[in-house]
């Protein structure tokens, strides 16, 4: 708050309300209704529920096909997180480096961000086409008869390569933005010091980017466990069957075409719980950022 | 160089070197940019094909002669199961939910920002963490909840139903919060001094004072707003409300239903669904990476 504050109350109240009133309705509300029903059974047709404690959440540990996606949201958030961060830092020193063309290239890595994930998925399709496309015939080429939609790992992998694609330009905007606000003076003692480049990459640069790194995992984490929903629902056209999903995936399946209203909402409620999590942490990096910055 | 009238040169010069780093650096980034343009340019010169080409063939290598043809079926022809939404409707649709949302965030959230950093309040800090702890939970982690509240209000199939809830977050709050701290204290001082009220100095000075910032986080959310997929998936049923993002997969599946799939339209469609995000982000691309490393997502 600032020191030179106004004093009128009924302003400031107005100018707060419209946002308190959609928070309240369109946030407060359907959180707070979810964990209640999370804690009951609804009936499959319609006719009330009843309460049942946490037998959502134990039958949801015990359920081996929970599991399975959980198990299955791990991994695809480690591989996108990894090589879509590892991908974009290696372009980002380099578009860092050089001097000529560094506007276009930063063009150029960077506009895929305005894809929307569903339509990245849909060109997807195209490049995994079983019959025709490109890249079926490269991993055929080592012997994989890939199969998308119908072999679990091959959809499992088209799905960590759209998502990777997709990510890249965020991560890169963060690198590159990071690498330039190292000041040059910095830079310029660290040549001195250092003659050997990756020496110079791992004991200066890298340390002062690392802010940017830790935000960036968070954000990346986020990513994979939600926004990649439109990629994921492209790639598997719409029959899940016995293909890769990931928990947001399983939200959406049981509750709108499961009609499994409490198992559904304990699985949000779980996923709430690691958004927390993730957030604070987030929180406390950002303070940290700041100092960097 | 071509100092050619000295005969000897002044200082000796080593012989001009080949920079292998330089050129290690060039071709990762060409690499790197040739991985982020093909797909999207294989799926345009994929759509001037026509539809057995490509359900026979797969991806296109070189431009066809059903460019136009594509592109005029996919905006103007009714298609979707119920035969009744064009492009040209998805368009607008995502245009409204894009600039709605936009605008919508924009206002909603400097009004609130400006309420929380300028006014003495009593409730201002529990108003604070009211608002931010919505940063906490994405939309997609209470989707179920979020469309009961939805459908309990008869919204489904509404404009507001499909733009309000994409609000009821703090992203927004938040960066504005940030920006008005940085504003110098002298600022509301001197225009207190100078007899201006609270709302004219909002909307006489403050607001002029963020234009950068407004358009930085315009462009954020239009692209956000635009791209939206699951949300729009739920609230939209009748297909006069898609939007080009949440149509495609409808028009895809209504496409490759038929014996040889129109996937010279589907792609045409999903052009059509990039061209004006990608335009916004690349014209306006110094505004555009100020507002995403700033609003800090």
């Amino acid at each position: 708050m600032k020191r030179a504050g106004f004093d009128t109350i009924w302003l400031p109240v107005a100018l707060l309300m419209p946002q308190l009133l959609i928070i309240a309705i369109f946030f407060y509300w359907p959180a707070g209704w979810a964990l209640q029903s999370s804690f009951y059974l609804q009936d499959p047709f319609g006719f009330g529920s009843t309460f049942v404690g946490g037998e959502n959440y134990t039958s949801l540990l015990g359920n081996d096909q929970y599991k399975r996606v959980a198990v299955f949201t791990i991994l695809y958030s480690v591989l996108v997180t990894f090589f879509s961060l590892a991908i974009a830092l290696l372009l980002a020193i380099k578009a860092d480096k050089v001097i000529r063309g560094a506007k276009t290239y930063r063009t150029l890595l960077m506009w895929v961000y305005a894809i929307a994930p569903p339509v990245a998925g849909f060109l997807g399709i195209l490049f995994f086409d079983q019959s025709t496309g490109p890249l079926t015939k490269f991993f055929q080429m080592f012997g994989w008869d890939f199969k998308l939609g119908v072999d679990y790992n091959a959809t499992a992998t088209a799905m960590v390569i759209v998502a990777v694609w997709k990510q890249i330009p965020v991560n890169f905007i963060f690198f590159l933005s990071g690498l330039q606000s190292i000041p040059r003076s910095v830079r310029e003692a660290a040549m001195i010091d250092n003659r050997s480049a990756t020496g110079r990459f791992w004991q200066v640069t890298f340390p002062l980017l690392a802010p940017t790194a830790f935000f960036l995992l968070i954000i990346n984490i986020t990513y994979a466990l939600f926004d990649t929903f439109g990629v994921i629902d492209a790639l598997m056209k719409g029959e899940p069957g016995n293909n890769p999903m990931t928990l947001v995936y399983k939200v959406y399946l049981d509750g709108f075409r499961g009609n499994d209203l409490g198992g559904s909402s304990a699985q949000s409620v779980i996923l709430m719980v690691l958004v927390l999590i993730l957030t604070v942490f987030q929180f406390r990096l950002m303070e940290r950022r700041i100092h960097y910055t | 160089m071509a100092e050619t009238t000295l005969e000897t040169p002044v200082e000796t010069h080593r012989p001009r070197r080949i920079k292998w780093g330089a050129i290690g650096d060039h071709t990762v980034l060409i690499l790197g940019a040739l991985l982020m343009m093909i797909p999207p340019l294989l799926a345009l010169t994929t759509a001037s094909h026509d539809a057995v080409t490509i359900h026979r063939e797969g991806l296109q290598l070189t431009l066809g002669d059903n460019l136009g043809k594509n592109f005029h079926a996919a905006m103007f022809e009714k298609g979707g199961f119920t035969q009744t939404v064009d492009g040209t409707l998805m368009l607008m649709n995502s245009f409204i939910l894009g600039i709605g949302f936009a605008v919508g965030k924009i206002i909603i959230s400097m009004m609130a920002a400006y309420a929380i950093v300028y006014f003495r309040l009593r409730f201002a800090t529990l108003a604070f963490w009211v608002i931010f702890t919505t940063l906490l939970l994405p939309l997609e982690v209470r989707i179920l909840p979020s469309y009961e509240a939805i459908q309990k209000l008869g919204l489904t199939n509404t404009y507001t139903g499909l733009i309000v809830p994409l609000i009821a977050s703090a992203t927004g709050t938040f960066f504005f919060r940030q920006f008005f701290m940085s504003v110098p204290e002298e600022l509301a001082e001197a225009a207190r001094i100078d007899g201006a009220g609270p709302w004219k100095f909002f909307v006489d000075i403050l607001v002029p004072l963020s234009r950068t910032m407004i358009a930085a986080i315009f462009i954020i959310m239009f692209v956000f707003g635009w791209n939206q997929y699951l949300w729009p998936t739920l609230i939209t049923t009748d297909e006069s409300f898609f939007t080009l993002v949440r149509g495609i997969k409808q028009i895809v599946l209504s496409y490759t239903d038929s014996q040889i799939p129109e996937h010279g339209q589907a792609l045409a469609l999903a052009i059509v669904a990039m061209i004006p995000p990608v335009a916004i982000v690349v014209f306006f691309q110094n505004w555009f990476v100020k507002g995403l490393t700033e609003s800090d997502k």
